[in-house]
This record gives C-alpha cells, structure tokens and sequence, in this order.
C-alpha cells in the first residue's frame, strides 16, 4: 500500500510550501554569500529561485515521508534566513 | 482511505514509480490552463500580425521610413493632441514588431487643449492624420491571455499562472526521469494502438521539443518571479512597498531622469540626438523616442535601439537633455550580469528578435508544446478508462470528468479562438465595447463547447467538436473574403503576406482537423458495424479514442 490520504497531502503540502520557504531562503543566502551588490544579488536569487523549489519538490516526493519532508525543509530554511541574515549583516 | 477515490496512491516502489506518480499529477492538475496558455501564447508569436489582420481598414504596413521625417511628424501630432504632457512616447515603423509608427502621451493637460489626459494614435507618416480603424483587442489581447488569463484580477493571476508553469517544469523533469530511451522515441511511433500510440505521441512531441519547452517554462517562470517569490526582494531591501521601490529603481529606470523644473524651456530638435544615434548603432536603428516633460527646463530625450539584433529584450538607450542636447548616460539594458542573463531568458521567451524563419520555428514549437499538453491529457484519460474497463467494465466518474474537460478544451478552445476572430468581422463596426465582445465571444463559445461536450457521448462529442474546429478555421478566409477586400486571391497577387499568412494558416489549421474528424468518423461507424456482427468485440473498440 502507498501513500494516501492526509499523509500524502502532508507529504503535497511539504513538497509546495516547505519547498517555497526552502527556496526563497537559499535564493536570498546565495546572493548575501556571492560577492556582488544589493540589487545583482536579489537578480540572481530570483534567477535560481524556481530552480531550488523544483528540486526540493522531487527531494520530497523521492523521501516520501511527509514528517521528515516538513522537518529537514522547515530546519533548512531557518538555517539559510538565518545564515543569510548574518551575512547581510 | 474512502477519500483518495480520484487520486491513486502514490506508489511504494522505486523512485522512477514516484517521479511518474508526480509527473502524472503535476500534468493533469494545471493541464488544461497549461494548454490555454500554449495555445494564446503561440498566437503571440505572430501578435503584430494577428492585430493587422483583425484591423483591415489599416492600409499596409509602411516599414522602412526616413526617420527624421517620422519623428517630425510625430513631433508635431505630439504638439497638437497632447500639449503640457508628462510624457511623449514615438515609435517608429522599423519592423514587424512596430508595423506603424505610433504616439503615446500621458499627463497631458486637457485644459491647454489636449485630446485626452493619456492616449495613443497610430499616425499615418504622409499625411499626419491619425489612422482611423475598428476597435478590437487583437493579437495583443489574444496572447497576453496566456500570462493574464481573462476576467481575474491581476493578484492572483501571476499566482495562478506561475503556480501551473511551475508544475509545468516539474512535470519535464519528471518526465525526463522516467524516460529509459529517450534517443529511440524520438523515432518511435505506432499508430492505431490505441493507449500505446497517446504515449508514443506524447513522447515524440515532448522529446523533439525539450529544449524550446525547457526555456520556454523557466522563462515564463523568471518573468513572474517577482510576484512569486517577493521574499527575496523582501530581504534584501525591506518589506514595505519603499523597498520594492528602490530595488525596480536600482534595476529597471532609466538613469538621467528627473522632476520637472516648473520652469519653461523649447525642446531642442531631435534632428542631432537622431543622428548620435544613428552614428551608433546604425542607420534606421532607432525604435523609440521617449520624451519626458516636454517644454520644461529639465525635459529629457531616451532614444532607443532597436532590438531585432539581439536575444536579450532589452537594447541600448541613450538619454540626452531635453533642452541642450548633451548626451547625458549611454545606458546599455544588461546593466550587469544577472540582468543580462535575466534579459537574455526574457528575450528568448517571447522572441521579439526572431527573424521569419525563425518566428515560424516558434510557432511551430509552441503548437507541439500544446500538442504535447493535449496528447499528456488524452493519455491519461485512455489509460485509466482501459484498466477500468478491464476491470468493472465501466469508468469511474473521475475519468469521466476528464474525458469531457479533455474534449471541451483541446478542441473546444480552439474553436473560442477562432470565433475570437469570427466576432472581430461580424460584431457591428462602430459597437463601442467591440473589443470586450471579441473577448467574450472567444469565452462563451468556449463554455458551449464545454457544456456540448458534457451532454453528448464521449466519441460523438469528439467527431461534432472536430467538425464545428475545421469549419471555424477553414471558413475564416471567405468570412474575411466576404467582410473585406483583402481576400486571399487579393492578397497573393500583392504581396499582401500579412493577410495572406493569416489565411493560409487558419486553412491550414482547419483542414487536417477536417481529416481528423473524418477519419474518426469512418472508424467509428466500422466499429458500429463490428459491434452489430460480433457483440463481443464491442468492448475492446470501444476502449480507445486512439485508435481512430
């Protein structure tokens, strides 16, 4: 039996918004990590944003386990705010 | 377990098993706005076209042009219909992108006897006389539906729209995943098998076009990013609207503008910017000269390239002073390199660039692409209706729904197109919502087919529908024919390829549908016979549409 029901709509929730914070936080790290300006480095989070969201979508749907999906993305995407935060500075 | 009847369980086996469940899913959920947007966005590949043809009072286009005359022209018709405006933009009739040259003010001041606060023209350039013709929503309106839908508010369409891209990109991963042989189908095709032959031609449309619709997702995703992902703009230059601000101003202005001086000054002659330019990039390479406060102190010219010699959307800019002329910023689009890839993506997307030969490739790209959704939709239906079949003998209801949104969109949309075009010739010329009504004509005729197909049954729906197709597109050219004096005989003897293009492609379109309608129709009256000598083949015929 696979999955079904509330867990696999646990494990779509996770796959669309754990997916979404996790990009938005790695795209926002990057650019603070990358030695360029403000403005080139919001471009280029915007450019590999969508990038870093399709492939936490497939990590999820590959793990299959939607406590672990909502839990490895929700701690990724504190650590990368945060991180980027730091270096923002 | 009782509430996971339309969706299959996401399967326990290997990773390829799961990719597919998630192809399967991603497709089907946005499929059939993904082939709404295929199908309006391909039309916007001959956008420009498309508005000439739905305007045939317009005389010719007249590229190629003096551009000194032009912009004199255009000048003064900028002096008689917007006197104190902010802004006048003038573009020029360099190709097919701007086939007539055009004015476009805003804040002009009615009072000092301004036609209109903000408004545009088409200018004839002999004459100076504004070019008079039916009002319509055009090619324009036509494929900017495929980024701003119809009747929704534009909140939550970039939502909407980059949500289904995105499932969109995850179902060509997906999909290149769980492809073993992805070299051998593109050589592999077997008609007439039923599910076999939906896969086969999935799979060939898909894999001969990866590379167009790989650019064309990430693309269309990247024009929305700023919508979608706005935290990233967020972080970086602060939540409020003040930071977003700043963040468009820092990318995206024009650098050298400036607020009025309230103080009055004569506009220099655009004769020497024009020459500057010229000497620069070339001669006729000017698109646009974009006049800011005209008549003030502080008045500034942006003279712009053309963009027909690169893929990035953007080109060179030059800003003088409006009042001495002195060349104040040469300012290239790609001002750094993320906006140069950036612009390169967007360029790429909507193919301003592409030269004929080119510009067909796209449309012909964009046709497979929504080929591709179309044959993604059947197969899914066709699939699960034989293993139903197989088992109880009947179809669940999920399948059912499908079937008939399968047959209401893939055909019935085209049809909405083409009344699109249908309401353009026949709605009463000087009915003052003409262009709303071509709209609503397209809509309507949309839901009819949806509502046909939700009554009729299933291979019935589908032979009518394809009828009612091939006549909608096959006739547009007497439809024009007998509305106009540009039919298609008219239009080879002259040269006329705008309106010629037009008709021949709908002709085009119309008549393998035509084919396709009655090939299917021979089928299914063999199989009726089939059905009457030997009852117990009945099911199996009746199995698959792809056997038609």
């Amino acid at each position: 039996m696979g999955l079904h029901g509330w867990r696999l709509a646990s494990l779509i929730g996770a796959a669309l918004v754990g997916g979404y914070a996790l990009a938005t936080a790695v795209s926002f790290f990057l650019g603070q990590l990358l030695p360029v300006g403000r403005s080139e480095a919001t471009l280029i989070g915007h450019l590999l944003g969508f990038t870093f969201y399709a492939v936490a979508i497939l990590w999820v749907f590959a793990v299959r386990r939607p406590g672990k999906a909502w839990l490895y993305l929700s701690v990724a995407s504190i650590v990368f705010s945060v991180a980027g935060m730091g270096l923002r500075g | 377990m009782a509430q996971h009847t339309t969706v299959d369980d996401l399967p326990k086996g290997g990773f390829r098993q799961c990719m597919a469940w998630v192809h399967t899913w991603a497709g089907l959920s946005f499929g059939w706005l993904l082939f709404f947007m295929f199908v309006t966005g391909t039309a916007g590949y001959f956008d420009t076209e498309i508005d000439r043809w739905m305007q045939p009072e317009l005389p010719p286009a007249p590229i190629g042009h003096n551009v000194h005359e032009s912009a004199s022209v255009l000048l003064n018709k900028a002096r008689e219909e917007a006197p104190g405006a902010e802004q006048w933009l003038f573009t020029l009739p360099v190709d097919r992108n701007e086939p007539y040259a055009q004015l476009f003010w805003r804040g002009a001041n009615t009072e000092a006897g301004a036609s209109a606060e903000r408004g545009e023209r088409l200018v004839d350039l002999n004459t100076g006389e504004t070019l008079q013709a039916r009002e319509t929503g055009g090619g324009q309106k036509l494929y900017q539906m495929h980024w701003l839908l119809h009747y929704t508010s534009r909140a939550y369409t970039d939502w909407i729209v980059a949500t289904a891209t995105l499932f969109m990109f995850v179902a060509l991963i997906t999909g290149v995943i769980i492809h073993r042989k992805i070299f051998k189908d593109f050589f592999t095709f077997r008609p007439r098998k039923g599910q076999r032959s939906w896969l086969d031609a999935h799979n060939v449309l898909s894999v001969t076009t990866l590379p167009f619709q790989l650019m064309i997702t990430y693309s269309g995703l990247i024009f929305l990013g700023f919508s979608y992902m706005p935290l990233i703009v967020a972080a970086n230059y602060g939540a409020d609207g003040a930071g977003r601000t700043e963040f468009y101003g820092e990318v995206f202005s024009t650098p050298g503008l400036t607020e009025p001086a309230e103080k009055s000054a004569s506009l220099i002659p655009l004769t020497t910017l024009i020459d500057q330019a010229e000497s620069r990039w070339g001669e006729g390479r000017i698109r646009r000269i974009d006049v800011r406060h005209p008549g003030d102190a502080n008045a500034r010219i942006v003279v712009s390239e053309n963009i027909d010699q690169t893929i990035a959307s953007g080109a060179g800019r030059l800003v003088f002073d409006g009042v001495s002329g002195e060349l104040l910023h040469n300012a290239p689009s790609a001002s750094s390199p993320a906006k140069g890839v950036r612009d390169a993506f967007l360029g790429l997307h909507e193919g301003l660039f592409a030269p004929p030969v080119v510009r067909w490739l796209y449309f012909i790209s964009g046709l497979l692409g929504t080929g591709m959704v179309g044959t993604g939709l059947i197969l899914w239906a066709v699939k699960r209706r034989q293993n139903a079949e197989r088992k109880r003998g009947s179809a669940p209801l999920g399948v059912v729904l499908v079937e008939k949104l399968n047959v209401g969109t893939v055909v019935g949309l085209p049809v909405g197109v083409a009344a699109y075009f249908w309401a353009n010739r026949l709605l009463p010329v000087d009915l003052a919502t003409r262009a709303s009504w071509e709209a609503h004509a397209m809509f309507l005729t949309w839901l009819v087919m949806l509502v046909h197909a939700a009554i009729r049954p299933r291979q019935r729906a589908w032979t009518e529908q394809l009828v009612v197709a091939a006549l909608a597109f096959s006739a547009l050219p007497i439809l024009n024919a007998l509305t106009t004096d540009r039919h298609l005989v008219q239009s080879l003897t002259t040269g006329d390829w705008v309106f010629a293009g037009f008709d021949l492609t709908v002709l085009a379109i119309g008549v393998p549908l035509g084919a396709t309608a009655w090939r299917m129709h021979r089928a299914q009256r063999k199989r009726r016979i089939a059905e009457e000598s030997q009852p117990s083949q009945t099911q199996r015929a009746n199995l698959s549409l792809g056997e038609t």
